[in-house]
Parts: C-alpha cells; sequence; structure tokens
C-alpha cells in the first residue's frame, strides 16, 4: 500500500527534518563524557556513595515520571519495586552466588510481573483505589523483608552483596551505572513522542476521549505502571551492587515518598525534573545534616515540600523553568499542510453502514433508550433529533462504547461492535466528537489530531511512521482551516475552535462512520455556517456522517435522513423533509394540542 | 468454639475501629470527591494528645478526652485550609499527593517531638474485663463496640433527620445546586472534615490502650481502613462500617489460625481479591464516568 501523498511536499514542522541520530548527538556526548568522568576521576568514598546514590535513585524516579508524569497513575511503592530489585541481586549474588546479570534480570522480572499484577487488579477503577492499594502493597513488602528471614535475612539485611566481574571496582561500577542512567534517561525523555508515550499523556488528560479515539486505555495504564515498576526494580538492583549491603528499612514506604518528593520537586512531566529532584533530595540533607539528628524532621520537611510543591508549584522546578523560558521562545509556526485530505471510508458491507437494531439502555428502572432501530445509509448525512432526555446522546454512548447496551445489536460495516470497548470500535472505523469538548488539554492542536490519526486500522497511514502520522495530522487540521496554528496549546483556541480542532482529530483517523454530538452547541451564527460548510466538504468525500443536535436549520439543511427519538424510543424514521412534517415529531417538539 | 467466641469478640471491638477511621474517610470522599490519606494519621495525633494530658501532665481522663478531641478538631480546621481548601478546583490526583503530604508531615512532626518509643496509655475503666460464660470481655473492647454502635446511631440520626445532615447531603451529591439554594459549600466542607477529624481521633484514642501509642499506628489503621472502604463498597456509609468489622475478625482469625506477623497483610490480600472479583464491594458502588 502506498502513502497517498507520496509525490507531494511534505509539511512538517522544522526540527523534525534532522535525522534523528544528529539531532541527538549531543546528548551521547554528553552522556560519554559522564560516563568517562565517572570512571576516571578519583572521588573520596563519600562522595562516590552521593553519586552512587544519586544515579540509582534518578533511574527510580525516571520511573515515577513515566507512570505519575506522563501517564496521570499515582504509584506509592517505588520504593518497594527498587526492593525487588535490591534483594534479587542482593540474595541472588551473596547466598546462591548466581551471576549478578542473571539475578539483575530477576529482579527486573519480579518488579514487572508484580507491577503488571497490581496495575491489572487496579487500574480499571479509578485513581483513588491504585493510590490505597500501591500504599498497602508497600506496607505488606516491608512485612515480607522484615519477616521472611529465611529468605531476606529479616531486619538483619544482606551483606557481602556481589559486583559483576566485569564492573568489580568501585570506579568501574559507578560508570556502569551511569551509562545505564543515560541509556534510560534517552528512552524516558523521548517517549513521550512515540506512540505509546502519546497514548499515556492521552490517558493522563481525558481517559473518556482517550478510549474513544482508539486509545486502549487499561492497557496503556498497565504498561505505564509496569515499566515504572521495572525501572525500579532496575535501580534497585545496580543500588545493591553498588553499596553491598541492603535492609529492610531502605525499602519502605518513607522512601517511595523520597522517591515521590523528588520527582515532584524536579517536575514530574518530565527526566530533566526527575534528575534536578533527586539531585537536590539527596544533596540538600547532606548539607542539612543536623536535621537528620531529630528522627523524623527531615521526613516531615519533606511532607510539608510535597503539600507546598504541590499548591505553589505543581509542575515542579523544571516545569517552572520551562514556563519562563517558552514566553521568550518563539512561538514556531506551522506551515499548513499543501495537500488535501482524503477521506476514503471503508466500504466492507452492504448499502447500510450502521445498522442498530432494538438497542436498549436501561438505568434501573429508567428506560434511557428502548428498542430503537436505526439504519444509517453509506455516504449521506443522517441526523438523530429528539427533544431533551429522548436517549440522544445515550444512544450516542451506547454506540461508542462508553456505556454497555442492556439489549440489542449494532453492526458498523458488517462487524458486530455490540460488545466491543470504545478501542477496539474505533479500530474498527468509528469516529465521535462529543458535545462538551474533549481535547487533550496539555498538547497542542496537533499532538492531539496525531493521536487520533494513528488509530489501529487507519489505512490512510498504513507503515509510513511519524512523518506520515504528522502529515496526515496537518492535512486534517488545514481541511477545518486551522492549519497554521497547528503548533498552539488547546488552551489558546476558541471554542469553536476547539470543536473544529476534535473534528479534525476525528477525520486524521479516517473513520467509516462519524458521529457528531451535537456539533453546533455552543457556536455563534457565523461559526454554524461554518461548520455546515465543513459538513457539507466532508459529505462530499463521501463519509457517512450520524449527527445529533438541536439545532434544527442545520439538521433540516445538512440531513437527507432523520431518526426522531423521544422518551427513549423511536417516534419517527424517514427522508429529512418528511419526517420534519410529521405529526408526532411537531407534538413532540412544540408540545400535543 | 470458646476460643472462636473470643476471637469473634476480639475482631469486632478491633474492627470497630477500623469502622470508625473508615467512616472518616468515607464521609470526607463523599463530600469532597477526595479520598484523604492523612485520615489514619488523626487517629495517631488524637492518641498522643491523650498521652500529652492524661500521662504527662496527669491531668483526668474525662478531661485530656474532650481536650484532645477539640484538639482534633482544630486539627480538622487547619487540615481543611491547609490542604484541601487550596486544591479545591485542581483534580483528584493533586489533592490525593497533598492528603499524603500531610500524612507524612504528621507523623514526622510527632516523632521528632515525641521520639520513636511507643507510649502506654492507660483504659478508661479500672476492671480490665469480665468472664461472660467461656468468654473474656475485655473492658476497653466493650467501650470501643459501644461507642461505635452509639456513633453509627448518632451518624444516622444526624444526616437522615437532621437539616444541617440534609445539607451535608445535599453538598455531597451536586455542589453548584447545593450553593444555588443557599447553602455555603465550603461551610459543610469544614463541617465534614472537623467531624471526620473528631471520629479518626475518637477511634485513636479509644484504640491506644489495646496497641500501643506509636508513629506507626497511622498508617497501619489507614492501610485496614482503605480496605474496609473497599471490602464495604467505596463511598457507602453502611459498607464502610460492615467491611470494617468483616476485617476486624478477618484478621483476628487469621492471626489465630494461620499467622501472627504477618496479621497486617491479611487486609491487604482481602484488599486486592475485591477488587479483583467484586470491585463494587459488598454494597456496590459504580465505578463510571458520565460522558
Amino acid at each position: 500500500m502506498s502513502s497517498p501523498s507520496e509525490n507531494m511536499p511534505i509539511a512538517v514542522s522544522v526540527p523534525r527534518s534532522k535525522p534523528l541520530l544528529v539531532r541527538h548527538l549531543p546528548y551521547f556526548i554528553g552522556a560519554a563524557i559522564a560516563v568517562a568522568l565517572a570512571a576516571t576521576m578519583q572521588f573520596d568514598g563519600y562522595v562516590h556513595n552521593i553519586l552512587m546514590q544519586a544515579t540509582t535513585f534518578a533511574i527510580a524516579v525516571f520511573g515515577l515520571s513515566v507512570v505519575l508524569g506522563l501517564c496521570g497513575q499515582i504509584n506509592l511503592a517505588q520504593a518497594a519495586f527498587f526492593g525487588f530489585g535490591a534483594y534479587a541481586v542482593g540474595i541472588g549474588t551473596a547466598d546462591y552466588q548466581i551471576s549478578y546479570w542473571l539475578c539483575l534480570l530477576a529482579g527486573c522480572l519480579v518488579a514487572l510481573v508484580a507491577g503488571a499484577v497490581l496495575g491489572m487488579s487496579t487500574l480499571r477503577l479509578g485513581g483513588h483505589y491504585l493510590a490505597m492499594v500501591t500504599i498497602s502493597f508497600q506496607q505488606i513488602v516491608t512485612l515480607i523483608m522484615i519477616n521472611a528471614i529465611w529468605l531476606t535475612h529479616g531486619p538483619d539485611g544482606v551483606s557481602r552483596i556481589g559486583r559483576p566481574a566485569l564492573f568489580q571496582s568501585a570506579q568501574s561500577y559507578l560508570a556502569f551505572c551511569v551509562a545505564v542512567l543515560a541509556i534510560v534517561g534517552y528512552v524516558v525523555w523521548h517517549l513521550p513522542e512515540t506512540r505509546l508515550g502519546r497514548a499515556m499523556r492521552a490517558v493522563r488528560d481525558n481517559e473518556l476521549a482517550a478510549g474513544v479515539i482508539g486509545v486502549d486505555v487499561f492497557r496503556t495504564k498497565v504498561l505505564a505502571f509496569a515499566v515504572s515498576a521495572v525501572l525500579g526494580g532496575l535501580a534497585g538492583g545496580l543500588f545493591a551492587g553498588g553499596f553491598a549491603y541492603v535492609s529492610p528499612d531502605q525499602f519502605s514506604f518513607a522512601e517511595s515518598v523520597v522517591f515521590l518528593t523528588m520527582s515532584l520537586l524536579g517536575g514530574v512531566a518530565s527526566p530533566i525534573g526527575s534528575a534536578i529532584g533527586t539531585g537536590l533530595l539527596i544533596l540538600i540533607p547532606e548539607w542539612l545534616r543536623f536535621l537528620k539528628s531529630v528522627p523524623g524532621l527531615y521526613l516531615a520537611i519533606y511532607g510539608l515540600a510535597v503539600i507546598l510543591i504541590i499548591r505553589y508549584m505543581p509542575d515542579g522546578i523544571w516545569g517552572f523553568v520551562n514556563a519562563l523560558t517558552t514566553r521568550w521562545r518563539a512561538q514556531t509556526k506551522a506551515a499548513p499542510a499543501t495537500a488535501a485530505l482524503k477521506l476514503k471510508p471503508a466500504t466492507i458491507g452492504g448499502d447500510i453502514v450502521l445498522e442498530v437494531t432494538g438497542l436498549s439502555k436501561y438505568f434501573g428502572g429508567l428506560k434511557a433508550v428502548d428498542g430503537v432501530d436505526i439504519q444509517v445509509r453509506r455516504g449521506g448525512v443522517h441526523a438523530l433529533i429528539g427533544p431533551n432526555g429522548s436517549g440522544k446522546t445515550t444512544t450516542l454512548n451506547v454506540l461508542s462504547g462508553l456505556y454497555k447496551a442492556t439489549a440489542g445489536k449494532i453492526v458498523l460495516d458488517g462487524t458486530d461492535i455490540t460488545n466491543m470497548p470504545p478501542h477496539q470500535r474505533t479500530a474498527n472505523g468509528l469516529g465521535r466528537t462529543f458535545q462538551n469538548i474533549r481535547l487533550f488539554r496539555s498538547m497542542t492542536a496537533l499532538e492531539n489530531v496525531e493521536i487520533g490519526a494513528e488509530r489501529p486500522g487507519n489505512t490512510m497511514i498504513g507503515e509510513g511512521g511519524d512523518a506520515a502520522l504528522t502529515e496526515r495530522a496537518m492535512e486534517a487540521l488545514t481541511f477545518v482551516g486551522l492549519g497554521s496554528r497547528a503548533n498552539e496549546l488547546i488552551s489558546s483556541f476558541s471554542y469553536g475552535h476547539q470543536r473544529l480542532i476534535e473534528i479534525a482529530r476525528a477525520l486524521a483517523a479516517n473513520p467509516t462512520l462519524l458521529l457528531l454530538d451535537e456539533p453546533a452547541a455552543g457556536l455563534n451564527s457565523t461559526e454554524k455556517l461554518e461548520l455546515h460548510e465543513l459538513l457539507k466538504r466532508i459529505a462530499a468525500q463521501g463519509l457517512t456522517i450520524l449527527i445529533i443536535d438541536h439545532d434544527m436549520t442545520l439538521v433540516s439543511e445538512a440531513a437527507q435522513h432523520i431518526t426522531v427519538l423521544n422518551f427513549g424510543r423511536r417516534i419517527a424514521d424517514g427522508e429529512s423533509m418528511a419526517v420534519l412534517r410529521h405529526p408526532d415529531v411537531v407534538s413532540a417538539y412544540l408540545g400535543a394540542e | 468454639m470458646d476460643l472462636v467466641l473470643q476471637l469473634l469478640f476480639t475482631g469486632i471491638g478491633i474492627g470497630a475501629v477500623y469502622a470508625l477511621v473508615a467512616l472518616g474517610i468515607v464521609l470526607i470522599f463523599r463530600a469532597t470527591n477526595v479520598v484523604n490519606f492523612a485520615q489514619g494519621e488523626f487517629s495517631m495525633v488524637a492518641a498522643y494528645l491523650m498521652v500529652v494530658f492524661a500521662v504527662d501532665l496527669g491531668w483526668p481522663y474525662w478531661l485530656s478526652f474532650l481536650l484532645a478531641l477539640g484538639g482534633m478538631a482544630l486539627l480538622g480546621v487547619i487540615f481543611n485550609l491547609g490542604v484541601y481548601y487550596p486544591l479545591r478546583h485542581r483534580t483528584f490526583l493533586p489533592v490525593i499527593i497533598a492528603t499524603i503530604g500531610a500524612s507524612i508531615l504528621l507523623a514526622n512532626s510527632v516523632l521528632a517531638i515525641y521520639g520513636p518509643q511507643p507510649q502506654v496509655l492507660q483504659g478508661w475503666f479500672e476492671t480490665p474485663g469480665i468472664q461472660l460464660g467461656p468468654v473474656y470481655l475485655d473492658s476497653q473492647y466493650l467501650l470501643i463496640i459501644a461507642v461505635t454502635v452509639a456513633l453509627v446511631i448518632f451518624n444516622y440520626w444526624f444526616f437522615e433527620k437532621t437539616l444541617l445532615g440534609k445539607k451535608l447531603q445535599a453538598t455531597s451529591q451536586d455542589k453548584e445546586m447545593a450553593s444555588l439554594l443557599g447553602i455555603s459549600v465550603s461551610a459543610m466542607i469544614m463541617i465534614t472534615f472537623i467531624y471526620s477529624a473528631v471520629l479518626g481521633g475518637l477511634a485513636g484514642i479509644l484504640v491506644a490502650p489495646v496497641l500501643f501509642v506509636s508513629i506507626q499506628m497511622g498508617s497501619t489503621i489507614a492501610l485496614k481502613a482503605f480496605a474496609a472502604t473497599i471490602i464495604g463498597g467505596f463511598g457507602d456509609v453502611a459498607g464502610a462500617i460492615i467491611g470494617g468489622l468483616s476485617l476486624g475478625i478477618i484478621e483476628t482469625f487469621g492471626a489465630a489460625y494461620i499467622s501472627v506477623p504477618y496479621k497486617d497483610a491479611f487486609a491487604f490480600l482481602a484488599l486486592v481479591l475485591f477488587l479483583m472479583f467484586r470491585p463494587q464491594g459488598i454494597f456496590g458502588e459504580r465505578v463510571a464516568e458520565k460522558a
């Protein structure tokens, strides 16, 4: 399959033009210098220990920046995962003389499995559950470390922990850890620009919308949590080799809080912030050693710091610095795409794109939707109307999978989607917008639309990779008239323009059927005219639209076919003018005489 | 059989404490949509206040008790103003992180002031307990159960029969509408925090003679209370109480028949099993967001 615009000039934002490796060369040169310094400089034992601690802690904090910063899920058990890695290396090398590498791998695996199981049992539920479960898990792990003496040596801890043969000296081992830190840092730094990273950010910003545009929300959250756990395990394994001794108090809930504070202080959203936070919180207690003479005092200060940071500096030090510099940096203007957006809706089934039969949705005793049939013909604009409370939006939510149907069947283009979760329906060609706009607020317009374009099964992208994705997103934004503002954040757009971006996000995915939930709500009359024009241009490309709206002018002009609901039931269906004159419809809207 | 009855009594006694703390968590959650992760520390702080007043200063028990509860009410006010209120318009994540910060701050401030040695607080009664047939009824456990029953009845009466209770309910169900009806939402939230802090404090004071008064008691109790709220059905008042009692019983039997050192792990096990197989808990809360 060939990309639709192979011969057309590709309009992408400037920094992407250089090859990846060249752009990132400074990072690798810097990393190489750091590793070389760690390997050659003569540190005294004290400085060496601080560097060792900072290096390994930073890796664990990177894990938090993935799960909390990128994906918005909390992990209050990072010290437990850190402990898994540390104890695996400790017990393995000291008690069973197993190779260091095998132990490190085993530690990461144990952390991975524990993280995945914990995530899978909790992440379908709200964020509170995750916080409670990770706190509990952390306490239990500490309990086991102290009480399972046959395995962990209990409170005495594990001593004489080995290092790999290759890095026996403390100096070379530190250099090795710095190298690992550099690699992990690189991966975490670039994660947000990958498909998985974008999915995580989408989940963080708006879970519902993420699901509806094709992101497997649950899988993404579990992955983020597992990545964080593995990084914790890896860091712990390195830590154990560095200090040759581990004991349960190093992996207590207090340490999890320390990791969290490091992450929040530096700025949870970026690995640079994580590194800053880790460095500061390792150095500051060293400078203020007198605080450590009173037990509890420095942790009390950490607790206070968490409250103050959350209140006054929610994006951390790095976020603060970033906000200052963005004011000085010129906004990069994006060049609109020169290629026109092409919509090629899939045609697998017959003449009917969407076949809804006997669809019902009950909330307890309330029959919000009651045995509704809808047939949407291919290539037209079909409207679903009805007075307030008639079940329109409920129908749309059942169609897109946010609600589970109580009864009935939904067939999209020949595929039965009745029992699919939202992201699978999207993969099968369903696109939608929301009445109350649900965009990813921390991202630019372009990034929002890119995530839409990333829909699994989008034939307009093929295997084109990031460049094709950006191109498709630019085309979609240009199509709705916002191509030149692609690099602006969502907050800088007006309400009407945000609505257009939502439509662009759905269009970029090249859906088979587009569901529009009250697109005219809140728009002024000029914007309504523009919307009408846009709908015409979309329909002209053969994309079928199912629209819900109150605006009768828009509906009567744009739609060829209308289905009317009232009290959850279908009261009329047919060619638009005929339906609007139907006496039941008139009385439903104007009241019976 | 005798042992079973004895364990059942102890289990209900300790479960009643979990129920009180869980109740505090649920009330705050219903009013603010936020889980207060410092709820366990309220119990710990109250127990230490008792130690200060009744043991260190040697004041009468009843006076110390009233002063400690007064202190908790004050802590509820400070907590609301310092931790929750400034963040009330933010999403839940920053708020729970702030409450976690507050929990660390409270626990470690007490540690810094009082040192790590666990303290002993005498029970309310001189008589240690009474023998009723095969079961020995410890007087402190009897007190805990009696107070919990009284509080549950009070709670029901307060929320269902008084105007203030109705206003609190209205606030927890729809803040905007409540404020349009002339209810001061911030006052209602303040009352909820005070009430929850006092409840948590009461639990801490009641349980202190049974356990030692220690820095860790807050996080241990909180862990059980979280599990209790989930087992009962998150956000449900009756669920929190039933969940707390069930957890106390599970834990007491687990410690007697399976393992003492892992006593605290049973709560976690029950928590994870419920999350996997019945996340809505015994009573059931819907976990869905409206589009």
